[in-house]
């Protein structure tokens, strides 16, 4: 938890995210116009997406620290549906919505709680 | 269509988004809840939603400060969390760079992935469009959106406690990341992107200063670019 943190260092990461935030999204509409990047650059930013968030979530999803730092049979089959889901319709509601559905109903039927 | 007036286009962009609120009034108050649960305070938590203003990168830093991860860290990831929307800029800077230099700067505040989504694709599909219809359709889309970020996460703040363990909050977080990654497997190069993202991320957990995840991201990304020329290449033999 965050509780030792003091106010002073939850400000100035609010403060310089939200500077950082917004310098990249005006980085280009307000700096370059409607001017070309170079294609090399495009094409990495294409997959800046794809390469932070599967690696943040990945041990979020393995190693829940809800239950220690161990598998949960629970969390990992919600996972897997949400994930399935949200390939195949595309559709980020359905996904949630079943992802939801699935670890309520294994939680139920395992009884964790 | 094209000789639509500027107002029509504010509402059908305006009908464009309403969708989305699906999206972001969970997200928003689920944000609420866990902020306020880590500590941050309620001021803390709205000035949070309403500076940084991007689920994910929020949810990114929250969890990297849960984790102890030094200050840098928590920039550098949160804010390569949010190196997508130099992209979009770049893509908007087509269709809206001639827009008045404070235009601009206000739709830089308020793109997020769902108004940069619809938007793109309605001045792909309508290219005559005019400026300042594309504009209004652009701010029609961001209308529903935005305000109701900041809503809910002050109705997570409220809510807060009140939610039991057996709902375990703990794991929305990846769910909704999970929601939001899936559709943007587009190609197979996104596809390689997100597997070295994953496999990297796990193998070097062990790293000091939650760095594992900034060298995963990195790796993946120019894998994912390399892949694409691959591909490029093979298709155009």
């Amino acid at each position: 938890m965050i509780n030792d943190m003091s106010a002073g260092y939850i400000w100035t990461i609010i403060i310089v995210l939200g500077v950082g935030t917004y310098l990249i999204r005006f980085s280009f509409l307000g700096l370059i116009g409607g001017k070309d990047l170079p294609e090399w650059v495009l094409r990495h930013l294409r997959y800046t997406a794809v390469a932070v968030l599967p690696g943040l979530v990945a041990p979020l999803v393995l190693w829940p620290a809800a239950n220690g730092g161990d598998v949960e049979p629970a969390r990992l089959s919600a996972a897997l549906v949400t994930f399935a889901v949200g390939l195949l319709t595309r559709n980020v509601v359905a996904a949630i919505t079943l992802g939801g559905v699935t670890l309520f109903g294994m939680i139920w039927l395992l009884g964790a709680y | 269509m094209s000789g639509a007036t500027q107002k029509s286009y504010y509402w059908l962009g305006f009908r464009t988004g309403v969708p989305f609120l699906l999206v972001v009034v969970p997200f928003g108050l689920l944000f609420g809840v866990i902020a306020t649960e880590a500590g941050f305070t309620s001021i803390q938590t709205m000035a949070f939603s309403s500076v940084v203003f991007a689920g994910a990168a929020q949810f990114t830093a929250l969890q990297l400060m849960a984790e102890d991860a030094p200050f840098l860290i928590i920039i550098a990831t949160a804010l390569a969390v949010n190196l997508r929307m130099a992209m979009y800029s770049a893509s908007l800077a087509v269709w809206l760079g001639k827009a008045p230099l404070w235009k601009r700067a206000l739709i830089a505040y308020v793109n997020v992935d769902q108004s940069y989504a619809v938007s793109i694709n309605r001045f792909e599909d309508e290219p005559d469009l005019t400026l300042s219809q594309r504009i209004s359709f652009f701010f029609g889309a961001v209308t529903p959106v935005c305000p109701m970020w900041i809503v809910a996460t002050g109705l997570g703040i409220w809510v807060g406690d009140t939610i039991p363990d057996w709902m375990a909050l703990d794991f929305a977080v990846p769910i909704c990341f999970l929601a939001i990654i899936a559709p943007m497997m587009r190609t197979l190069a996104h596809m390689i992107a997100a597997v070295v993202s994953i496999v990297l991320a796990l193998a070097l957990a062990g790293l000091p200063y939650n760095l594992g995840l900034l060298v995963a991201a990195a790796v993946a990304m120019i894998v994912g670019a390399q892949v694409e020329i691959l591909m490029d290449r093979r298709a155009a033999k």
